[in-house]
């Protein structure tokens, strides 16, 4: 479903992705793992078309996307989340997923009729707030929302789209176990709908929901397989596992 | 809705009121207020909803003025070619200027708008055959027809009055349609409405252009109004006044760019002509100073009602 060929990035001098091969099948979780400044969330704003791409190439849905730009990657199927939750603060959780709604409806070139008589925008957009568990939460103010209901809306804004693959940049940060808890159960509802790269510093969650597991290290993709696999390798857990396996 | 309709109400009345008491010269200035109004509200949509600072908006009043005045004073009287050859003109600059101004952000946008502004300027002020740097007296106000005098104050007032409910209701049902929906969101998190597959250049785009379309209609008022247009209505203080207009009276708020001309020109008329006789004493040439009050008023409004004096009101009544 993605394919990613020698993708590259630099930043001045710093090589932030580099020749990174990466390829996410229809209807599994990917996660994608790392330390810290790996170049993971570099590699979802390449594949996401927020961030250009130096070199190589991105494939997704059999179609070559490295030049196209972000918006028109999502109107292909591809939305992302953010690590830094970015939600429409003084919007309600309604109009935030309304608007997601309407972004992927067909153009927002109409003028004249309010939006508010749109029920089907609603509508659907009620259906999300279903799926992220904030149903009870539509008339509150986005800013006013719990972190980890922001986080869940975070989510929501990315599956408001209808996506066929979804990037979820580190969906539990900040979050406590319970909160997590709350967001692997979503992430888990999901699955069944929507293709999933995953790139979480949660081990545990990253053990339970992964098919697939990625390991970045500096830019460098050093493993790639199945969690189990992944586990074993001893380059990974030198690089980046052993720690907190061994605890 | 109820405080709308009694101030439309009011405007209804005021020529009537003014022409019993004999008051004729409020009702020209009133005219001068909305068409200013006019001006601020189509800058409130570019600068309140869409959230960019455009220091350029007097360029398309300015376009607007002269191509509407240039028509008249070629012998196109009627209004209904010049008032819409001035918002084709506005609308066509914006276009080229926002195409350009919208790949850049934050300052290089306020200062990329207000070069183009100032470029216009001194373009208008070089063309000799319309006056140059002297401007252009017009022979009459432009022809509405349909037995309407638009020499006549009260009837140009509510053609004025007219045009400004109409460009109000407008911007009321633009910010709730969709297209305004998705404006707002640009300027909360414009980075998040791109994620969710909005090309938000075009969106952008399109807000400066129907802005610039209506200041240049604005502009067209502005220059029967007056009988005259000089390069001074494209100049980069026409520009800030505009933008001091939106900022008092309360950015992203549908009256604000209405409250904001009214009370920065009602307060420049009232200092320039009612000098206080103490003030007078102490420093005797202050009304000609009357943007140093002006100053004043505007520091107030930004330190203790940063939503602009509309946002005051309306907080009184959510209270």
């Amino acid at each position: 479903m993605l394919e990613l060929r020698n993708v590259t990035k630099r930043f001045g001098g710093v090589v932030a992705t580099d020749d990174v091969a990466l390829e996410v099948a229809q209807g599994e979780v990917h996660a994608l793992i790392g330390p810290n400044g790996a170049g993971k969330t570099t590699l979802i704003g390449q594949i996401s078309g927020s961030l250009r791409t130096d070199l190589g190439t991105i494939r997704f849905m059999e179609k070559e996307v490295t030049a196209l730009r972000q918006h028109e990657r999502v109107g292909l199927g591809l939305a992302r989340s953010y690590q830094i939750t970015s939600i429409f603060k003084r919007f309600t959780v309604l109009e935030n997923l309304a608007l997601a709604v309407q972004a992927r409806s067909g153009s927002s070139f109409s003028f004249w009729r309010p939006v508010a008589a749109e029920a089907a925008l609603f509508d659907e957009a009620r259906m999300v707030s279903r799926e992220i568990g904030l149903a009870g939460r539509l008339e509150v103010t986005a800013g006013n929302l719990a972190h980890g209901e922001q986080r869940a809306l975070e989510v929501g804004l990315a599956l408001a789209t209808r996506p066929r693959l979804v990037l979820l940049d580190e969906p539990m940060a900040g979050m406590g176990p319970e909160e997590s808890l709350r967001m692997i159960a979503l992430i888990e509802r999901i699955r069944s709908g929507v293709t999933v790269l995953l790139v979480e510093h949660d081990m545990d969650a990253v053990f339970r929901l992964a098919d697939r597991i990625t390991v970045l290290v500096n830019g460098r993709v050093i493993a790639t397989g199945r969690p189990e696999a992944i586990r074993a390798d001893p380059q990974v857990r030198r690089a980046y596992l052993g720690d907190e396996l061994a605890a | 809705m109820r405080k709308a309709l009694f101030t439309i109400l009011l405007l209804i009345a005021f020529p009537l009121a003014m022409q019993w008491l004999g008051y004729l010269f409020y009702v020209s200035f009133a005219s001068r207020v909305m068409i200013y109004a006019i001006a601020a509200t189509s800058l409130n949509l570019v600068l309140g909803y869409g959230g960019m600072l455009s220091f350029g908006h007097a360029a398309f009043v300015g376009a607007g003025a002269y191509v509407a005045s240039i028509l008249v004073a070629e012998g196109v009287a009627s209004a209904w070619i010049g008032w819409p050859a001035a918002v084709a003109a506005s609308a066509a600059l914006a276009w080229v200027i926002g195409a350009i101004s919208l790949r850049t952000r934050g300052v290089y946008f306020i200062m990329i708008t207000l070069a183009f502004a100032q470029m216009m300027f001194y373009l208008v002020n070089s063309m000799k055959a319309y006056g140059g740097d002297e401007g252009l007296t017009l022979p009459r106000r432009a022809e509405l027809g349909l037995g309407l005098d638009l020499g006549n104050e009260v009837v140009f007032y509510y053609v004025v009055l007219f045009v400004l409910l109409a460009a109000l209701y407008a911007l009321h049902r633009v910010v709730h349609s969709r297209f305004g929906r998705v404006l707002i969101a640009i300027r909360e998190n414009e980075a998040r409405v791109e994620a969710l597959g909005v090309p938000v250049y075009r969106y952008q785009l399109l807000c400066f252009v129907i802005a610039g379309a209506a200041g240049g209609l604005a502009g067209a008022l502005l220059a029967s109004h007056g009988k005259y247009v000089n390069p001074n209505v494209l100049h980069w203080l026409q520009s800030g006044t505009l933008m001091i207009m939106v900022i008092l009276g309360g950015v992203g708020h549908l009256w604000g760019g209405v409250i904001g001309a009214a009370v920065l020109l009602g307060l420049e008329h009232v200092i320039a002509d009612y000098p206080l006789p103490w003030l007078a004493q102490v420093a005797p040439n202050y009304p000609q100073h009357a943007s140093l009050g002006v100053g004043i008023v505007l520091l107030v409004i930004v330190l203790f009602a940063p939503q602009g004096i509309a946002g005051l009101v309306s907080r009184k009544r959510h209270a």
